[in-house]
């Protein structure tokens, strides 16, 4: 592995090939903001709070620094007026999902993010993919994955498996940063009572689960 | 259901966990939904974990996790239909059997669909019924042709 | 198996020698255009009528691909007249064997007739529709049987693959590619060469090619019309890619909507293998290469290359962030190129011809034809097949014949749900990648959609926002949250609950979806809004200030009302209503009751024009209906005149 350098927000910062920005910029003491990351798991680059600006060969572009690779003689700029502005919505964007979250609020105050800009829809999860991404790549249990797509997009236990392996791991728990996983996890148990109607087909597996105690 | 069909696609497919889609493909156009038992068995013989063959049957918009009725509806919502009042059509086909698209009337007559684009623009706004094309179509003849329907 | 060049050559000699020119033949369009108005049903009645009238065995009558020009289908072709038949139906059929075949005789009333000289056009070459275009690739079309390799091996098919195989390096047809200047059809307009080259040199042993026939684009139907019409063009194209790459697996990717062009690929791939195109030592070249087809199970985001990989390998289409680009590291972490359908068509030509002929085709960044599906509200609706670099206008009003009825043109929109709208001042612009930008739209993969004065603009801003709501992948916030937002800002626009700041509000999720999301497919989502923003500002404010749609289309802003000083009542609209929202009856002024009305907008369309009486109104109070006693009408007859009087 060679070496790069690099200079991200006026600093010169050295890192190895391979590296992500946000690995180097965090290995030089500048702090990027992020929701989806986890050091243990994969690059995911699905909440892109972590957007840098990035300039080589004298173009400028904006990219996701958790999953952007250094490059030798890259300039990076962590802040500037529309990186704050982006951050800025995304945060409120996720707001409405789960106003109470304290990862969310402190972005909040660092941005200057009105909690109420978009309506209210407290699903509490803000797809963040920890848990999913964590029960797959570490554990290897994938009794947690995601379902439909777009704005649809949910998580979902599979009861089967959430009722065999979950009740003793619980490790994605703390990983959530809404702290919103237990309810769903909860929500799964309860769910025998209410199957929805929109997946028959996955409720089928929901009612003829055991409910782990 | 017909565990040994749903076996025979699988094989042939030989099993691979990368035909996954295609084989979902198979079981959706020979059974017209996918039930849950049959993706318990794909995910048994691909080895393919659940959480994967869930999302992956709710990503795609050729699988159905309900089984559908006996005529499928599908209106064109191209761009080409659209601005020649697809809206409209839908609308009409909506109060008539009931139903919002993606969903299926309790007598499973209908099953109503908006697909994106059929590629036959120059017949917009277009409906599909039973894989038969219907083209030109205004919210009174559509209307009409609904009637024909048992 | 034919297994050199020189084999290729000799079979081709002998499909030809087995055909006379001077025979007749029919050829009717079976593409799912034609077929949807009755095309097979053609076919069959000239299949019995041949033979009823005694001609079995002397007349050949056969589908083909599409030529384009799908309003006036199904569409005939006879030869060796060269008559070409629009609209035909089997009624049809006994005249044409009769006259055409039989008698050498044309028939007039199925021919094209100019609506303004009233001119007859015997020979498609002849209809300004084809006229003014430049058909490389769909005009062969017509001349071909999809299910029919010969019928491809005949215009000389497969040439372009033993040139480059046994005359060419792969750099060099690598080279050759770069030369011509080709840009990705698909929508990004990437060179080619430049693409090609990238995955020839990244190493790794394995590498593959694939065909993305993922044809998402609502309105766009010209790689459809290629995979149905000449499958054999695309997989000619691959296999020279694939020899100039070093791959030696590809696959074609085909939407399951296109059942027909997953039908004529499968027969082509077949065909392929059992002709020595595809499998080992592929016209005793030494080099293999074989394909699979994968059907994409309906997610436009599919189209996007890194979502096409995983779908390809069983997975949900998310797409990841590159780089890693697929040239480097593609399907199971190989070196991979992955071309649109129509830049792959390209590739046989270029070979065949060279980088010089097609580059004499287009602007001087732009190369050679693109294909665009002109549809909406145009009166010929089909796949047009031009040089880069002629207007838009030449387009819309030579080619397409302008506007049908007495509307007025409104905007373009092109590029599908990543384009952007061109109005009426902009219509002079060349048409080529770089020129449809600066205008606020895109090439994309050739979607080209009129709009005339019927067409709201905040409408189709959130029809394509929508479009993305239910395409976005949910993968990454930006598009998924913010698309979303867009789409509930426009709704309420168009629903008659915009209020003041929600433009600046959209400006500013246009930016951080643009800037922000993962993919293409977030990154453009913006551009339908931005350019109609940008380009129809004045209609987003009287929506949201008046509450009035100016194009009458938005539902909720919208009234439908009779006058009664026109309302002959004439139960026509009475009958069609879809709500039984009209009251009246013979000699009864007819009025429609607005709290039943669901604004199907059939009253209107249906009221003959000589009254006109039905009205749209926006932002405006719909006037109360008359008193009962007031709507008797009575008609006193005065010779030949009627005159009405309402007491």
């Amino acid at each position: 592995m060679s070496n790069v350098s690099l200079q991200i927000d006026g600093k010169a910062v050295s890192a190895k090939e391979g590296m992500t920005l946000l690995e180097a910029a965090r290995g030089a003491g500048i702090s990027i903001p992020t929701v989806c990351y986890h050091e243990k798991l994969e690059p995911f680059g699905g909440c892109r709070l972590c957007v840098v600006e990035v300039e080589a060969g004298g173009r400028k572009s904006l990219v996701a620094a958790c999953t952007h690779p250094v490059q030798q003689d890259q300039t990076v700029n962590t802040r500037s007026k529309q990186i704050d502005g982006i951050r800025k919505v995304l945060t409120e964007q996720l707001l409405a999902y789960a106003p109470e979250s304290e990862v969310l609020q402190a972005l909040a105050r660092e941005y200057k993010a009105d909690k109420d800009r978009f309506p209210r829809e407290p699903s509490f999860c803000i797809l963040c993919g920890l848990c999913v991404r964590y029960c797959a790549e570490v554990k290897q249990k994938y009794a947690v994955g995601f379902v439909d797509r777009g704005p649809s997009r949910e998580i979902s236990f599979v009861p089967e498996l959430a009722a065999t392996e979950c009740w003793d791991c619980k490790q994605c728990f703390p990983l959530c940063p809404t702290s919103a996983l237990q309810a769903a996890f909860v929500l799964t148990r309860s769910l025998r009572a209410s199957p929805s109607p929109a997946r028959p087909a996955l409720n089928k597996q929901v009612e003829t689960a055991p409910v782990p105690e | 259901m017909d565990t040994a069909r749903i076996e025979s696609i699988i094989d042939s497919h030989d099993g691979e966990a990368s035909s996954l889609i295609q084989i979902l493909l198979d079981i959706q156009n020979e059974l017209h939904w996918l039930p849950a038992e049959a993706l318990q068995l794909v995910s048994e013989r691909l080895q393919v974990p659940m959480s994967r063959i869930q999302h992956t049957a709710t990503f795609y918009k050729a699988f159905s996790l309900v089984p559908k009725g006996r005529h499928e509806i599908n209106i064109c919502m191209g761009t080409a239909c659209h601005v020649r009042g697809a809206p409209r059509v839908l609308e009409v086909v909506q109060n008539i059997t009931g139903i919002q698209p993606g969903e299926t009337d309790p007598d499973m007559k209908f099953s109503l669909d908006t697909v994106n684009c059929l590629g036959c623009c120059a017949l917009g706004p277009v409906m599909e019924i039973d894989e038969q094309h219907l083209g030109k179509l205004v919210p009174d003849t559509a209307a009409e042709v609904l009637k024909k329907y048992e | 198996m034919i297994n050199s060049p020189a084999e290729l050559e000799q079979r081709r000699q002998e499909i030809l020698s087995g055909r006379d020119a001077g025979k007749p033949r029919v050829s009717v369009c079976a593409g799912a255009g034609c077929l949807a108005t009755g095309a097979s049903e053609v076919i069959s009645a000239f299949n019995a009528e041949i033979e009823k009238q005694g001609l079995t065995g002397e007349v050949r009558a056969k589908g083909t691909g599409c030529p384009g020009f799908c309003e006036r289908g199904p569409v005939v072709v006879v030869d060796p007249q060269q008559a070409c038949y629009l609209q035909v139906t089997p009624d049809d059929v006994p005249e044409i064997v009769a006259q055409t075949i039989k008698e050498n005789k044309i028939v007039e009333r199925l021919l094209y007739t100019d609506p303004t000289t009233k001119e007859k056009a015997v020979r498609e070459s002849d209809i300004p529709f084809y006229k003014n275009q430049e058909r490389n690739i769909i005009g062969n079309n017509i001349k071909i049987d999809p299910k029919s390799i010969d019928d491809y091996l005949a215009l000389g098919g497969y040439s372009a693959l033993a040139k480059a195989l046994f005359q060419m390096s792969s750099e060099q047809v690598v080279e050759e590619v770069r030369k011509s200047g080709l840009r990705g059809r698909g929508g990004g307009g990437f060179p080619t060469g430049i693409k090609w080259d990238a995955a020839r040199n990244a190493p790794g042993d394995t590498k593959y090619v694939i065909v993305n026939a993922d044809e998402g684009d609502p309105g766009a139907f010209m790689d459809r019309a290629v995979l149905e019409g000449n499958p054999h063009s695309i997989l000619e194209g691959l296999i020279i890619g694939a020899y100039a790459i070093g791959a030696n697996e590809g696959y074609v990717y085909v939407r399951q909507e296109y059942p027909l062009a997953l039908e004529n690929v499968g027969i082509a791939i077949r065909q392929a293998r059992e002709n020595g195109f595809l499998g080992k030592n592929i016209l005793g070249s030494g080099f293999d290469f074989d394909v699979k087809v994968h059907r994409g199970a309906g997610a436009f985001v599919c189209g996007e290359e890194t979502a096409l990989l995983l779908s390809l390998e069983g997975r949900p289409g998310e797409p990841r962030s590159r780089p890693p680009f697929p040239a480097t590291k593609g399907l199971w972490g190989k070196p991979t190129n992955i071309n649109n359908v129509e830049t792959w068509a390209n590739v046989p030509l270029i070979i065949n011809r060279g980088a010089d002929w097609f580059n004499q085709f287009g602007t001087a960044k732009s190369k050679g034809t693109k294909i665009f599906s002109l549809v909406g509200k145009i009166r010929n609706t089909g796949l047009v097949e031009v040089p880069m670099g002629v207007t838009l206008r030449d387009i819309i009003y030579k080619i397409g014949d302008g506007i049908p009825g007495d509307r007025k043109f409104k905007a373009v929109q092109t590029g599908g749900p990543a384009g952007g709208c061109i109005p009426e001042e902009h219509l002079d612009i060349p048409v080529d990648f770089d020129e449809l930008i600066k205008a606020g739209a895109i090439m994309g993969s050739g979607g080209m959609i009129v709009m005339d004065q019927d067409t709201c603009m905040v409408d189709v801003a959130r029809y394509f926002v929508n479009f993305l709501t239910q395409e976005s992948c949910g993968k990454c916030s930006p598009c998924r949250e913010g698309i979303k937002q867009m789409h509930r800002i426009l709704t309420n626009i168009t629903e008659g609950r915009g209020k003041d700041g929600d433009i600046e509000l959209l400006e500013e999720l246009a930016m951080s979806t643009g800037s922000a999301s993962l993919c293409a497919l977030g990154r453009s989502a913006p551009n339908p809004v931005l350019s109609t923003l940008r380009h129809f500002r004045q209609e987003y404010e009287a929506h949201i200030r008046e509450k009035r749609c100016p194009a009458f289309s938005c539902k909720e802003l919208v009234s439908y009302y009779i006058d009664p000083e026109k309302c002959e009542a004439c139960l026509i609209c009475f009958r069609k209503c879809t709500s039984e929202a009209i009251q009246g009856a013979k000699h009864r002024i007819h009025v429609i009751d607005q709290a039943k009305c669901n604004k199907c907008g059939t009253c209107f369309e249906v009221c003959p024009s000589r009254f006109g009486a039905v009205m749209r109104l926006s932002a405006e109070p719909v006037p109360g209906p008359l008193p009962d006693e007031l709507r008797i009408i009575v008609r006193k007859k005065k010779a030949k005149n009627e005159q009405r009087e309402t007491i």
